[in-house]
This record gives C-alpha cells, structure tokens and sequence, in this order.
C-alpha cells in the first residue's frame, strides 16, 4: 500500500512538474501575474509530493518490505538501521529519487526564499527548474521505477554493496547531490536571465547565494568522497583521478570559477555573457558527470550504477538541458551589453586570471576523462589516463593560480598598481620561501616540486591571514563584513588542503610485510607487534581482525585493528584500515589476505599532514556558510527592483 | 557575424562530445575491455615445454596446420579458470576442436592433477612455468583464449573466462570456417 503511494505521488509530481514548467513561463511572458504565481504554489506541491514518495521508499525499506524489487535487490533484514535507511540511495533508482527530492526542493527554496525577486524572473526560474524537474520525474517512472513490487515476496533481500556500508558513504551521496542539483537553480537562473534578456547587479546577488550554497555542499561532498576512498580502499591514497572523481571535480571549478566571475557582474556590471555560460556549465558539468557514472561509457569505481540502455536517456537529457541551454545562449547572449571598463591589473583582471586558470582545469579534467573515450572510438587503441597526465598538467596550473589568489584582494577595483599589493605580501612571500627551504631540507628531500608545492600551501595561509589582519588594523579592528570574512577561511584553507595533498602525496612512507603472530616490525619511528588474528561475527558479515600494538622506544603507543571484512550475502570482500591520528600525521594500517600458516600481508603507512586534507576542505565550506550568513546576501536585492523589474522584463520579450 | 561564432562554439562543443557518446553506446563499447594488439597478425612463437611427460615440446608447427586451433592459458591456482573448463571439454568432445593447453605459472604437478580430477580437453599441452610464453603472447592474466586460424593468424583474443555465448556465437562459426 505505502509503495503503491509513493508510485502515485511520484505521478501527480511529474503532473504538477508539467504545469510548473509551462504556465509560469506563458504568464511571464504575458505579464500575467496570476499564472507567474503559480509557479510558487506548484514548487511548494511538487515537493510535498516527492517528499511523500522519499518517505516511501524510505518507510519500505526500514520495514525491509521485501515485496518491492528495490528493497529486494538492495536491501537485507539484518543490515543495521542505517544502512536500511542509506540503501536507499544506494541504488540506482533511489540516487535518482534522491535527486528529484532535492532538485524539488530547491526548487521550493526558490518559491520561499525568492520572495523578494520580481515576479517574471521568479516565475521563469521556477518553470525552468521544473522542466528539470520533468525530465528526472519522467527518467524514474517510465525507466527506473523504484516502487515495483515482486510477487510472490523472496524471504530476504540481496543485500547492500558492501562497499556502501559505511557511514562516510552514507553521506557522501546526498551531500554530493546537494551540491550538483544546487546548481540547477544557477542554471535556472542563467536561462531566466536569457529569456529576460537581462542580466545585471541584482541578478548576481540573486545568483551568488545559491551558487555558494552549492558550492559548500558539493565541496564537502567530493571531500567525503575522497575520505572514504582513503579509508576504505586501503591502497594509502585520497584522490586517484577515476573518472567518477573527476566527474564531480569538474562542476566544483566551474562553480569555483563561477562564484568569482559573479562578483565582478554584481560590483562592476562586466562579465555578463561569461558568468551566464559559467552558471550553465557548471549544472551541464554536473548532468555529464551524471551520465559518464551511470551510462557505462567509462568503467570506475561506480560501475555497479552501469546500465547502457538508460545512458541513452541520459544522455538524451544531457543534450535537451545543456544543448538548450547552450543554443539559448548562443541567440542571446550576444544582446548582453557589458558595463563596466577597467584595466588588465585590476580587481576584475584578477577575477579573469582566476576564472581563465578554473576553467583551463575543468577543460584539463575534462580532456583526461575523456581522452580513452575518443582514442578508443577513433583509433580503437586502449589507453587509460590516470595520474602522471593530471600530476603533468592539473598541478602546474594551479601553480599561478595559487600565485594569484593572495594578490588579488589587495587590487582595488578597475585599475590598480601591483607594486603596493605585492608590497603588502612581502611577510607572507618570505615565510613561504622560508617553509619551502626548511621542507626541502629538513623534511624531506625527495622531491623538489613538493617542497615547493608546501610553500605555496604556506603562502596561501600566511598571505590570506596577513591580508585580513591588515585589514582589521585599517578599519580599527572592526570584524569584516561575513563575505569578506569567508573568503579569507575559504582561501586560507586550500593552502591547508595544499599542505595536506603535498604531505599525503610525497612524504608518506608505506611498509608491506607478511606477518605472523609475534612477530615485529620497525616503521617510521614506530614498533610494530602483531598480537594476534581473530575471527569476528557483524551483523551481516563475518570479519578477521588483527591486532597490532605499536609501541616507540618501547613505550605502549596505541593499538591498531585492521579488518578485512566478508560479507555474506554478496560474498564480497572489504577492507577496514584502523588508523591512528594526531591531526599532524595519520598512522595507517590495513589486513590483507593470510592465514596462519604462512601469515597475514599487513600493510603500513605514514602519512603526514593527511587528515589536513579534509579538515581544509571541511573549512573552505564553512567559510562558504560564513559567507552565505551576510546579511548582505540573505536580505537580497533592494526592493525597489522588483518594480523596476517587471516593465524592463517585458520590453526585453 | 565573428562574435556571434564565438557564442555557438560550446554548443558546438557539446555536439562533438556528444555524438562521440552516442556513438560509444550504440556500438556497445566495453571501456572495461583491454584490446588486444594481435587480432589479425602473425600468432607469436610458441615454444613450450611440454606438460605431459614424453610428448613432444609445443611448436609454431602446430599453428599451420591449415586447421583452426584454440589457445587456451590456464593455471590450476585460477577460479575463473576452473568456471570457463567444461566449454572446453565439450568443444573437445563434441566439436572435436583442437584445443592447445598452457599452464601458466603453474606447477606441472598441480596442472597435471587439476586436468585428471576435471578432464583433459588438450590435444596439446605446455608448461609455460616462468610466464615467458606468456609475455610473447601480450597476456595480463589467465585465462586468455585466442583463436588462431590454419594460417597461423590470431583471429580472436578473449581476456577472461569464456561464456556460453561466446562458445555459441563466435567459436562455432570459426571452427565450422565462417572467419
């Protein structure tokens, strides 16, 4: 009965997703402010309904009601509580339902949050997000439905993948999608402002909130997601360049990108056309990445989503949302007249420099993600692209970026003299040449390029502190407004996820031993004993687990438990690595295959500066919160443009 | 007219990265597949110890017998290989295929017991015990399957167990000489 529910709501939410996605449109372009109102009444039902078709799901499998093939294929009775609740997104179909929920969501954002937007603009955002909003609705029903019942019911399920079961993958998905479907409000936004044929000040500031909000998220996303592979895969690494990895990279710079180029349209009325195709890009980055996971035109670590025959509508998707897009902006776009005027060495050159130097990333990413792709297809010739290309020409680039990323909040607006900014730098530029001298020679020497990487870790923070305490002395040390506030954490913390990579990448030491109970190990300052190998009964897993005492200088230091992990249902193996941190170096340990006879490979890394990593990208999306919290953006445009607003509107039609 | 161009070039973009996806799924590409180099070349030379005592050492001879041959890599330590091995026993027995055996880094005492307990499909079999006949042969893995034709060329490379399907749809029709 519940299922049969969901199934029906999910139908009445395609219905009103429909007529949210027309008649606000036809309203707007009519100047009828009853049909532009629906739109808000339509975005508030279309998410009641999908909220009732989640809670659906979710209620089935919770209940492990095993009459409905999802449950079925996804789920087992004697899973923990969270997994239940987390295997509903661990799928296929429910990842799919996932988006609908929180692309309608946002979608219901919009309608409560955009009270103060004029009506047309509001209206067409709305229509547009809906239209989204059709194409997932109708992609569940008509070819992933999530409610279809089996008959008769078998007496359990298949269980989840047990690489799922976990909670840094619990989470990991939603925030994911936070961030990718947030940017389908840009994307609205963008198309709005072309169907406008307006695109000013206000506009940006309407953009930038939900840009950010986006951007946090899929920042803390992508940030799980390397955790996880951290501790799961057991290979010592946290970004390894799979395609799925740099499926989500790729939107995360043309957000990046986007965030910045909106400043100059919002304070300097340039950039429009540019930040518009920014906005549509970083929503179509977000559908491609979608696509490569889930159409099985790439192999990654996500291949249990493969399904060609769903790739074809993906992709017939992809090309209806971003072709359209892209069309529409190759019409319109050329209508936007730019305002303001300024030189190259100014803040807005800066701002370009910085968007130029994101986007060459995306495109690198984008061109090494694909590349087998096109070889493949032309040539017919095998190859895989993995990090020597991206360490070749990913790293280098963000070399002037870094450079930059300090200099630019000293230049004032327009025109500015690089002289006195760099001045302002001096401290932080000696204490990076200091930190990178002192890496290469006292920390470790093998390789020069980290050692150079750190420093540029270290000019970041250094610089992007200085600049804010220069700051507080000039205004009498009154706190910034929160913007201000949040880039300097945002900013501040790629140097500590910088800082992080370089320490995790280049100056970790691994030790591979075949070891049998009793018997020892030197590593890394550290003495390792292992105690013993014992079997273990999980809720839904039988596991061994080693213990292994690690003492310095013969003093007791901690003990470490790595798990190899079976799963009984999937018969599938999994790696629990126990890890030991002091936030300035990970120690990390993982159990391989054995037995006692011969003994169990035990696998161990040092791995300094690694939960760096994470802490820093944890802290560029607080600074992110920090800078969505301005009251600034929160209250909006003035109110006098929503008048100003609806004649302009219909002039531009 | 210039900057107008300018303005349709990431549309134009996406319709080449487009139809190169659309293309990659309608020729139902595997991107998990590796290729092999040697489909339709020279086979490479076969030079094995034989694996069973007081035959003769395997030779590029019995590759240009005017008759197709299947060459199977295979080690008694692989559990896919042990899934792919009653193919193999019925091509032999019923299709009368020749079948070549190589065991792999494989025990020639392991092998031997492992094909007595299962069945001995090998009209011919060699031990390959330091992989070097599998290094000529560009294998990542056993088992490896390649069907080479009368002329000693490689016709098909098969990286992992063979299928049902690929016995019915592709070995038939070569054996029978439709390729």
């Amino acid at each position: 009965m519940v299922a049969e529910l969901g199934h029906f709501s999910l139908i009445l939410a395609l219905a009103v997703a429909l007529v949210q996605g027309t008649l606000p449109l036809v309203g707007a372009s009519r100047g009828d402010i009853r049909l532009m109102d629906l739109g808000r009444t339509a975005a508030l039902t279309q998410a009641l309904l999908v909220i009732v078709a989640f809670a659906a799901l979710t209620q089935a499998y919770v209940a492990s009601d095993f009459s409905v093939a999802n449950v079925v294929a996804n789920s087992h009775s004697a899973k923990p509580l969270l997994y239940k609740i987390s295997g509903v997104w661990g799928n296929h179909e429910g990842s799919m339902l996932l988006w609908a929920l929180i692309l309608a969501l946002f979608g219901a954002a919009v309608a409560v949050f955009g009270a103060g937007l004029p009506d047309s603009l509001r209206a067409r955002v709305l229509a547009i997000q809906a239209l989204i909003g059709v194409g997932f609705l109708a992609f569940l029903l008509f070819t992933s439905n999530p409610f279809e019942r089996v008959w008769p019911p078998p007496a359990d399920g298949n269980g989840l993948n047990p690489l799922l079961q976990d909670p840094g993958l619990a989470f990991h998905p939603p925030l994911l999608y936070l961030g990718y479907v947030g940017f389908s409000v840009t994307y609205a936004f963008a198309i709005a402002a072309l169907l406008e044929g307006r695109v000013d000040a206000a506009w940006a500031r309407w953009v930038r909130p939900w840009t950010l909000a986006a951007w946090c998220f899929l920042t803390l996303g992508i940030a799980l997601g390397s955790w996880w592979a951290y501790y799961i895969l057991g290979w010592g690494g946290f970004w390894f360049w799979d395609p799925v990895e740099n499926a989500s990279l790729m939107p995360w710079l043309a957000g990046t990108a986007l965030l910045h180029s909106a400043i100059v349209v919002e304070k300097r009325d340039a950039l429009k056309s540019w930040t518009v195709l920014l906005a549509i890009l970083a929503f179509s980055l977000s559908l491609l990445g979608t696509f490569l996971v889930r159409s099985g035109v790439l192999t990654s670590v996500h291949a249990f989503a493969q399904d060609p025959a769903r790739g074809m509508y993906i992709l017939g998707f992809l090309l209806f949302v971003t072709g359209g897009g892209l069309a529409l902006y190759a019409w319109r776009a050329p209508q936007l007249q730019g305002g303001g005027l300024f030189q190259p060495l100014s803040r807005e050159g800066a701002l370009i420099l910085n968007n130029l130097l994101l986007c060459t990333l995306a495109a690198t990413v984008l061109l090494g993600t694909l590349y087998p792709l096109f070889l493949d297809l032309l040539t017919g010739n095998k190859v895989s692209v993995g990090p020597p290309f991206f360490n070749a020409t990913f790293v280098p680039i963000c070399a002037p970026l870094f450079a930059a990323l300090c200099v630019g909040p000293y230049l004032g607006w327009k025109r500015a003299e690089i002289w006195p900014a760099l001045r302002h730098l001096r401290v932080a530029f000696v204490v990076a040449v200091i930190a990178a001298i002192v890496a290469a020679t006292a920390i470790d020497g093998r390789s020069t390029l980290a050692a150079l990487a750190f420093g540029f870790g270290v000019w970041l923070i250094v610089g992007s502190l200085g600049e804010f305490a220069q700051r507080l002395v000039r205004t009498g040390y009154k706190l910034p407004p929160r913007a201000s506030l949040g880039m300097t954490i945002a900013h501040a913390a790629m140097g500590v996820v910088v800082l992080g990579a370089v320490g995790t990448g280049a100056w970790n030491s691994e030790l591979i031993r075949t070891m049998k109970p009793g018997d020892r190990a030197s590593f890394a300052g550290f003495d390792f004993k292992l105690d013993r190998v014992e079997n273990l009964q999980g809720p839904n897993y039988v596991a061994e687990r080693a213990t292994l005492a690690v003492s310095v200088a013969g003093k007791p230091y901690t003990i470490l438990s790595p798990e190899r992990r079976v799963f009984t249902v999937q018969r599938r193996q999994v790696a629990e690595t126990a890890i030991h941190t002091n936030l300035l170096r990970d120690l990390y340990a993982t159990l391989g295959e054995g037995e006692a006879a011969n003994g169990w490979v035990i696998r161990l890394y040092y791995n300094p500066l690694a939960p760096w990593i994470w802490l820093g990208a944890a802290l560029a999306a607080l600074g992110g919160f920090v800078s969505l919290s301005d009251r600034r953006l929160r209250i909006g445009a003035p109110r006098g443009s929503k008048k100003a607003g609806r004649p302009m509107a219909q002039a531009a039609e | 007219m210039n900057r107008r161009l300018l303005f349709l070039l990431p549309l134009a973009t996406l319709a080449l990265m487009a139809g190169f996806f659309a293309w990659s799924l309608l020729a139902g590409r595997d991107p998990a597949s590796i290729g092999s180099v040697l489909v339709g070349r020279e086979a490479p030379r076969l030079d094995v110890k034989p694996l069973r005592e007081g035959e003769p050492p395997l030779t590029d001879a019995l590759l240009h017998t005017g008759k197709p041959v299947i060459v199977n890599f295979f080690a008694s330590w692989c559990t896919p290989c042990l899934a792919e091995h009653p193919l193999f026993t019925r091509l032999a027995t019923r299709e009368g295929a020749v079948i070549i055996g190589v065991a792999w880094k494989n025990k020639p005492a392991d092998a031997l017991a492992w094909l007595k307990r299962l069945g001995d499909p090998y009209k011919f079999a060699g031990a390959d015990l330091d992989g070097r006949a599998g290094l000529d042969w560009g294998l990542s893995g056993v088992p490896e399957t390649y069907l080479v034709d009368g002329q000693g060329i490689v016709r098909r490379h098969f990286r992992g167990p063979l299928t049902e399907r690929d016995v019915t749809e592709t070995i038939l029709p070569f054996l029978k000489g439709a390729k």
